[in-house]
């Protein structure tokens, strides 16, 4: 049984070398697998939204590539890694997905990442934060495109500690992607003179953070970084406001503030926070198309910094595919590292050999509620972080794809 | 059971991974595995234990753990797991039996709590990311495990002992013992049994199963993670045991396949997978009172009345 695989590879393998020129889809179908939470506490910044990017990709491309059908599939990985390991097992194995998309929640994006790496497929992440996905967990299919742990901590962090934020306390979501972001933040505040004074940790989905906050307002620390996400963002900085956390004189950080988040929370509560994010929506007019889209397909919901990178990350997959003439992971994601990317959220962006898209990424407040104009106006830009200051220096990862 | 009836079966796990996707009938196997050792507890000697998924999650842990970071061959890494989950149901076991009914569930579902907590905080867990991305392996350091089809006869072979010790076990004047406690406890104690002893061997005796169970479906899915100690686990189990029939020999293993089957082939309809896992329930707790491979056999017998009936006789007559 063996021996006749090895014989049948080694024959493949003869069959490709000798053929190269010739398209290449395998089982007739190029297939996206969207993975990611349709129901809990991340499913309004991935969720449905991330499928409907997905499809407006597929059919701004076409809906076909090298002359064969583009399918989108997706499911529910409820935020628990063995769920994600089991989907993306069989949907790999039996369904012939060609590519992983979206996989928020960054414990079940390392658990496919290892999947994604032993059978040979791409993994487009736009969803997953932590930053060791393009670090000691790269993978040579692996690309990351929308943000990561260490922008964002370079991005609201480093302002922060820049305005005078120098003791910090951390509000920690007890899993890798917490971990990664309280790691990288804690690491620009030492830089920037600054001291963690303490950090908390609590586990993914709270609905009480009383005794966290709590412990927050002892530490007396200027700055309390929530490095956590969605629901429990929302929470937090809710219930801060019920222990009158910041009108003590304390600042809250929300490390990752997605602007379904502020709508949650509303401007009154949301006003004056620092966010850092890969996309909005009124930046222009390419982005205020795509919004506008968006919305009409997803019940006037907007578009979130994930979902739009859904959407780029699937159209640049699909020209990669097409320009390389096969959907043999390790061809297609050659070719967009090589492709240049320019879309509505980016422009002239790349992708590093670890994995990591370059892109710029803004530094945004949110508005006063006497300053929202409209729906959804929340945001003005503070600064503009090119790509090449925003993300990890490619040597400093730890990628063993990275040599020298 | 009858001959011709264990042969098709066997056959039919022999033949299964040529024409059913390896991975769900491996985790089938585990899951049934798992729920013949529930049943062993509930079906033959009364015990509702509340809180099996300690075990069960608690080997996949160990087993993950001694074969992904001490590097362990594949069936000492779920040796390891056995012993550990044996362990645990020894000590547990001990504190839960003192009780009965209600008291016995809750006792082992606070336990199992403790475990689970325990599995958040703990380093070597991983809390919630879980310990992922463990190696298979070569079994006996040879065999390559990581081909599907060399990974699904190894899971059959482990499940096969695993309920070949269970038949043996319920079939034995042990299991008679047993199924004379669950029957009239009084009456057993009065004959001179120590039924504490009875309860905890058989209660060690799940719970290592249990272990085996978790540590190969660790293998299988390669990754240990909170859903596998948490109590949802411990009410999957027992849902699992009721679809397919408490106290039958093949009903667990016809309940795990059932369960499994919906969860794997329904899971893009997301959350409704626990709403139509529900409805089931509840359709078979109120029409098919004793589980799909209870109500078979109860058919089967009120079809062959007399031969029921001359058997009743003859075990009466014993």
């Amino acid at each position: 049984m063996q021996r006749m695989k090895q014989l049948m590879s080694a024959a493949a393998m003869v069959a490709l070398l000798a053929a190269p020129a010739a398209a290449q889809v395998s089982d007739d179908v190029v297939k996206l697998g969207v993975m990611n939470d349709q129901s809990g506490l991340y499913a309004d910044i991935t969720g449905p939204g991330s499928v409907v990017a997905a499809r407006m990709a597929v059919e701004d491309f076409g809906g076909k590539v090298l002359g064969k059908p583009i399918e989108v599939v997706f499911a529910d990985h409820q935020n628990k890694p063995d769920i994600g390991v089991n989907v993306a097992r069989q949907w790999i194995d039996t369904q012939q997905v060609d590519a992983m998309v979206d996989v928020p929640t960054s414990s079940v994006a390392l658990a496919v990442q290892e999947v994604t790496r032993q059978k040979n497929r791409v993994f487009l992440m736009s969803g997953p934060a932590s930053s060791d996905l393009t670090g000691k967990a790269c993978s040579e299919t692996g690309i990351h495109w929308t943000y990561d742990t260490y922008a964002l901590a370079n991005g609201t962090g480093k302002a922060l500690v820049k305005q005078g934020g120098d003791t910090w306390f951390f509000l920690t979501s007890d899993y890798a992607f917490g971990h990664a972001l309280e790691r990288d933040t804690a690491k620009f505040v030492t830089d920037g003179g600054g001291k963690v004074l303490g950090v908390v940790r609590h586990p993914l989905n709270t609905a009480d953070f009383s005794s966290f906050l709590l412990q927050a307002q002892a530490s007396k620390a200027k700055v309390i970084g929530l490095a956590n996400a969605g629901g429990d963002t929302i929470n937090s900085i809710k219930q801060a406001a019920e222990f009158g956390v910041v009108a003590g004189g304390q600042r809250l950080a929300g490390l990752l503030v997605f602007i379904n988040d502020v709508h949650a929370l509303g401007l009154k509560t949301a006003q004056g926070l620092v966010v850092t994010s890969a996309f909005y929506w009124d930046l222009n007019d390419d982005t205020r198309a795509f919004a506008k889209r968006f919305m009409e397909k997803h019940k006037g919901m907007v578009p979130s910094m994930i979902q739009a990178g859904v959407y780029g990350e699937v159209m640049h997959y699909l020209k990669a595919v097409q320009a390389a003439g096969t959907d043999e992971a390790k061809a297609v994601a050659k070719k967009m590292k090589e492709l240049p990317i320019n879309d509505f959220m980016t422009k002239n962006g790349s992708i590093r050999q670890d994995g990591r898209v370059i892109r710029n990424m803004y530094l945004l407040q949110v508005k006063k509620p006497e300053e929202s104009k409209a729906k959804y106006d929340y945001y003005k830009v503070l600064a503009t972080i090119p790509g090449n200051e925003a993300f990890r220096p490619m040597a400093e990862g730890g990628c063993p794809l990275v040599k020298g | 059971m009858n001959k011709p009836i264990a042969l098709a079966l066997l056959a039919l796990l022999v033949v299964a991974p040529f024409f059913v996707y390896p991975s769900f009938l491996m985790t089938a196997l585990c899951f049934a595995l798992f729920a013949c050792a529930f049943n062993l507890l509930i079906g033959y000697v009364g015990l509702l234990s509340f809180g099996h998924a300690a075990y069960f999650g608690g080997a996949a842990y160990i087993t993950a753990h001694v074969v992904k970071v001490w590097g362990w061959t594949p069936e000492l890494g779920i040796l390891a797991g056995v012993v550990v989950a044996a362990f645990l149901g020894l000590i547990f076991g001990s504190l839960a039996i003192r009780r009965q009914g209600i008291y016995f569930a809750m006792i082992t579902l606070a336990l199992s709590q403790m475990l689970y907590f325990f599995a958040v905080q703990a380093p070597f867990t991983h809390g919630e990311d879980g310990i992922q991305a463990i190696p298979r392996r070569h079994l006996f350091g040879l065999i390559d495990l990581s081909d599907s089809l060399t990974m699904y006869y190894f899971v059959a072979v482990i499940f096969l002992i695993g309920f070949a010790i269970i038949y043996r076990t319920i079939h034995s004047p042990f299991g008679q013992i047993l199924k004379a406690i669950r029957e009239n406890e009084p009456r057993a104690v009065s004959l001179g049994y120590d039924v504490d002893r009875f309860k905890l061997m058989a209660f060690v005796l799940s719970t290592a199963l249990c272990g085996l169970a978790g540590g190969t479906k660790a293998l299988v899915s390669q990754i240990a993670s909170l859903t596998d100690v948490h109590w949802a686990m411990s009410g999957e189990v027992v849902l699992i045991t009721l679809v397919g029939g408490i106290g039958t020999v093949l009903g667990p293993v016809v309940g795990a396949f059932i369960v499994i089957a919906m969860q794997n082939y329904l899971a893009e309809w997301g959350e409704w997978v626990l709403v139509i896992q529900g409805v089931i329930f509840v359709v078979i707790v109120m029409s098919l009172r004793r589980g799909v491979v209870g109500e078979l056999v109860a058919l089967w017998e009120r079809r062959k009345p007399s031969a029921a009936g001359a058997e009743a006789k003859a075990q009466a007559a014993h």
